[in-house]
């Protein structure tokens, strides 16, 4: 969707912690994605490869985590994990069912030096 | 994927030769963005196995003397043990990686605020006929204050007819950006000087994937769907129409001539998002716009009451 966007969010995130921190390289960054982020992981490695170039988190390991995807259902009023965005509620079948959670994108914690 | 999107590609406002021309201070904040996360660490714990000779390499960082008889995990900057990750060079952050543009958002929106104005992200795929929605909503409203954004990629075509029906208009182009972000709205609504109690109308780009993610400090985000796009439009773009708060479904008045099936529409958008209010609405006719043009009066209504 906007990964060179995001990339470049990445990585004032971490100009910015290496001025406060004053760490010379990142070596690892983890990042926590949800299901329903509407990020493509590959083109997001793809964006963050070329945007890092030059920052202190040049060739760092980027792990990206999964967080699932979770959604209330109207009708039965419960919450559940669910794998794709149109599945309908596990429990009673409705398909009134709303994401309560999945969008993250966050960056989580990264190994400096 | 749109890997050629993105804020660098240089956003471009009317009546400035190119973006941020205009002298101001990139850092000016909007919020803390480097905050940290105090903690305590309340457990202890005492163990005593052996390590035989070997050398302990790490480093603890921080001025932190201590004897190798017993490891602290759970101590480092980030407070937290990961297995593979060494410690003490541990940075816990866990910040949006949008905190950037949601700061920008929260400006806009305290402005918008402080005004009583009320603002609408219209957000669509190119062609659902939003720009004439808008030339037909303003038309509609009369003396009502407003303001108009228009978000494209290139021209100032959609800004120039804004004006051409008297209101205020100013034009983001994104140069390659797919979508408005929280800075570039506000930049423009300096420009735009809202009086009080006003409607802004914010244009965005059109494109039903990348602007659903980036708060722009609106009220509300208003898609509009024609209904020449086909009825499992909303099934396909679902995130845009999740974060919808009305959704208008334009052009009613082809819709016997491409046999669109109006409840079709509308039973998608609601399975989509079963809290969404949609509206039938043709801007040509202006057959249903004045439910739309009440639901306006309504928000800002709500807005400007304590």
């Amino acid at each position: 969707m906007h990964e060179m966007s995001l990339a470049e969010g990445i990585r004032q995130i971490i100009d910015t912690q290496a001025a406060a921190h004053g760490f010379q390289r990142v070596t690892a960054l983890r990042l926590e994605i949800g299901r329903f982020a509407g990020v493509e992981k590959p083109a997001l490695e793809f964006a963050l490869d070329v945007v890092l170039r030059g920052s202190s988190a040049e060739g760092a390991a980027v792990e990206m985590i999964d967080l699932p995807g979770r959604a209330l259902c109207y009708d039965c009023g419960e919450a559940f994990e669910i794998a794709d965005r149109l599945d309908p509620c596990p429990l009673c079948g409705s398909g009134k069912i709303m994401p309560q959670g999945g969008d993250e994108m966050r960056i989580k914690d990264m190994e400096v030096i | 994927m749109c890997t050629v999107c993105g804020c660098s590609s240089g956003p471009k406002i009317d009546g400035q030769t190119h973006a941020h021309s205009h002298a101001h201070d990139h850092e000016h904040s909007h919020g803390d963005l480097t905050h940290s996360h105090p903690h305590a660490h309340s457990y202890s714990h005492d163990h005593d196995h052996a390590h035989g000779d070997h050398d302990h390499a790490h480093s603890h960082g921080a001025g932190h003397d201590h004897d190798h008889d017993h490891h602290h995990y759970g101590e480092g900057a980030a407070g937290v043990s990961v297995p593979g990750m060494s410690q003490a060079r541990l940075i816990q952050i866990e910040t949006d990686i949008l905190a950037k543009n949601n700061a920008y958002a929260a400006s806009n929106r305290r402005v918008l605020a402080a005004l009583d104005a009320f603002a609408v992200n219209l957000v669509s795929s190119p062609g659902s006929g939003k720009t004439t929605l808008l030339c037909k909503t303003i038309e509609a409203l009369g003396d009502q204050p407003l303001a108009v954004i228009e978000g494209d990629q290139q021209t100032s075509n959609d800004a120039d007819r804004i004006r051409a029906t008297g209101a205020r208009a100013v034009q983001v182009n994104t140069g390659k950006g797919c979508h408005l972000d929280g800075h570039m709205v506000g930049h423009a609504m300096d420009d735009l000087r809202l009086a009080p109690q006003s409607l802004l109308f914010i244009e965005n780009v059109g494109n039903l994937v990348c602007p659903a993610a980036f708060d722009l400090g609106e009220d509300a985000k208003v898609a509009i769907l024609s209904v020449t796009e086909g009825e499992d439009k909303p099934l396909k773009y679902p995130d845009m129409f999740t974060a919808a708060t009305l959704a208008i479904l334009n052009k009613i008045d082809l819709a016997p001539h491409c046999d669109a099936d109006l409840d079709a529409y509308e039973a998608n958008l609601k399975r989509i998002n079963p809290d969404i209010i949609v509206l039938r609405v043709s801007a040509r006719t202006g057959e249903g716009m004045d439910a739309w043009c009440d639901w306006l009066r309504a928000g800002l209504a709500a807005k400007a009451r304590p």
